[in-house]
């Protein structure tokens, strides 16, 4: 186990390089001078040069490129932030907290209510229970997040007054942008949970549960959940990691000084170290995600954790 | 021989109409898309305004018989700016999947087709496009474009580029081995050919599927980041950013972005509706 964990960290290291490779070229390529951007219109122009030779902005490409990554790799040092000067990895990591509360609560309450409806969906297949239920998941899965954010500010928040309209210091405040952000999750789990669940609920083994006399419940519970997880847990871990790359239009409704805010805002202000540094950090926290749902593979299917030495 | 093909896809497609039709949901959704073609293309015979035309003796109308969908700050026709809204959203969405569905799908056929050290390579790339949430690639790619509808095109279109890239390269797998595909080798077509003439006609059904939920993410995400303010500028009606526009009079005028955003559902939910049902229709598992 520890050794595949290695080797699947280790795994990471390329994509990183690819990972930084692209948004550098991206950023290279962007019109618009950094030095210009950040300093203002009323900067002098030698003021603008000092900056670009501080920074190495006047640099090739490549030594830009093979600078960061050697930094990056033998110091830690993920530069700092052209505008406000701080270390990039202290603001990714004080935006952290706000992305990560965000997203764990949106999951959650996709999961709470995305697998009962779905597991309830595939055994009453083609009822009027299902049929609502998949009307409506599709429909949550067509509701843009930012129009149903405004939505439940309006109603919620300008209407009634029951919930703030942004920040996220409270948990009152934290209820609006959860659920707005939990919506398609929701739709997108009970999906999977239902089309998976179909699919086992046809198999010779629950037949077999059936006739044996097991109670009803402990087929669909045991023998049938069970062995319909696998995809459940893939998709709920790839929506996790999603979000925790910060949902960027949710954030920003609400005003939730989360990365996906941060990182909207650095690339609006060719605050170059800060997209950099936050690409990087989404594609690690993408990448964990991943190999924590493989790890989880393994305590779901025994099957699975035979194969991991 | 050839005749003989042609009469059997032909069937085949007539074949999935057939199931396709039965599936309320999707007629419902062709309906609808049909309805926004229909406005996308008459868009200045159905609007009764144009989408620029300020008046600002009537801003901030209420939706009236005038005004169906009443006004904005500048007194400018919601409704016609729906209307035309229609023309942008739809051009976005289909020429931004055309745009990854041309580019992946190829890199998808080559990667699944010559397999070995080109496959790796590619497939390495896309996983760590992969690795970066496709709307963050997509702002980035808007934000160094700069904004314009061309450009967001682009965008949205080279973020989703990896998706298909691994659906053709999975399909293009599966298919590679079979006997046809070693028949036209035998008789010495180029690979080129058979890429082209034997196996994306093959693994078009997934494509297919793909591409059609695809466009309905494209507009989702083209109009996020107008929403954003990385898309298209104003004055022209992108639905998304007429939200975002709405926004700041969310308390007083709420119906300015109720119409936007109701645009934007309906027109993605159709594709939906479309999407599943042709998924259902293609599967082969379900032929009866």
């Amino acid at each position: 186990m520890l050794k595949y964990i290695f080797r699947r960290v280790l795994s990471l290291i390329p994509v990183l390089i690819g990972v930084t490779f692209i948004v550098f070229s991206l950023l290279y390529l962007t019109p618009g001078d950094p030095a210009r951007m950040v300093l203002g219109d009323q900067a002098t122009e030698e003021a603008v040069q000092q900056f670009r030779v501080k920074e190495g902005l006047d640099d090739p490409f490549i030594v830009q490129f093979v600078r960061y990554v050697g930094k990056a790799a033998f110091k830690g040092d993920i530069g700092r932030s052209y505008v406000t000067k701080r270390p990039v990895s202290d603001e990714i990591l004080s935006a952290f907290p706000s992305t990560i509360k965000l997203a764990a609560f949106s999951v959650i309450i996709a999961i709470c209510l995305g697998i009962p409806f779905g597991i309830i969906s595939a055994i009453k297949q083609y009822s009027l229970f299902d049929s609502i239920t998949m009307f409506f998941a599709l429909v949550g899965l067509s509701m843009p997040v930012f129009w149903l954010g405004l939505l439940l500010i309006l109603l919620f928040s300008v209407r009634l007054g029951w919930f703030p309209s942004s920040g996220f210091d409270t948990f009152s405040a934290m209820v609006l942008p959860s659920v707005a952000l939990s919506a398609q999750v929701i739709a997108i789990v009970t999906r999977m949970t239902r089309s998976s669940m179909l699919e086992v609920i046809r198999s010779d083994y629950i037949r077999t549960a059936r006739a044996k006399g097991q109670t009803e419940g402990k087929v669909i519970w045991r023998h049938a959940l069970g062995n319909a997880l696998i995809p459940i847990v893939t998709i709920v871990g790839l929506q996790f990691g999603h979000l925790l790359g910060g949902a960027i239009l949710t954030e920003s409704i609400f005003s939730i000084p989360g990365v996906g805010r941060l990182m909207v805002e650095a690339i609006k202000m060719r605050d170059y170290p800060l997209v950099q540094g936050g690409v990087l950090y989404v594609a690690v926290a993408f990448s964990i995600v991943n190999l924590l749902v493989d790890l989880l593979y393994a305590f779901v299917d025994p099957r699975i954790k035979a194969q991991y030495r | 021989m050839s005749t003989q093909t042609v009469q059997k896809r032909r069937s085949g497609i007539m074949e999935v109409w057939h199931r396709l039709k039965k599936s309320p949901m999707a007629v419902v959704g062709l309906i609808l898309i049909a309805v926004l073609f229909i406005m996308a293309i008459f868009a200045n015979v159905i609007a009764p305004f144009t989408y620029s035309k300020q008046n600002l003796m009537h801003a901030f109308e209420s939706p009236s018989s005038a005004y169906i969908f009443g006004t904005d700050e500048f007194g400018r026709d919601i409704f016609s700016r729906i209307v035309y809204g229609a023309r942008i959203s739809l051009q976005v969405g289909f020429i931004a999947v055309g745009i990854s569905m041309f580019i992946g799908g190829f890199l998808g056929a080559v990667a699944g087709y010559y397999g070995g050290k080109i496959d790796n390579t590619l497939m390495r790339v896309m996983d760590i496009l992969l690795s970066i949430p496709s709307i963050l690639l997509a702002i980035a790619i808007a934000a160094s474009l700069g904004p314009g509808l061309f450009n967001l095109m682009i965008a949205v279109g080279i973020s989703a580029i990896p998706n298909y890239a691994r659906i053709v390269r999975g399909s293009v797998l599966s298919i590679r081995g079979q006997e046809f595909v070693e028949a036209a080798k035998a008789v010495g077509s180029s690979d080129l050919r058979i890429i082209f003439k034997h196996i994306i006609p093959n693994c078009l059904a997934p494509i297919i599927v793909q591409a059609t939920l695809g466009v309905a993410t494209a507009i989702l995400t083209a109009a996020g980041l107008s929403f954003i303010g990385l898309g298209i500028q104003p004055p022209i009606p992108e639905w998304g950013a007429m939200l975002s526009g709405g926004r700041s009079y969310i308390r007083d005028y709420p119906y300015m972005t109720l119409f936007p955003g109701l645009a934007i559902m309906i027109t993605i939910l159709a594709l939906n509706f479309v999407g599943d049902g042709l998924r259902d229709a293609l599967d082969p598992k379900l032929k009866r």
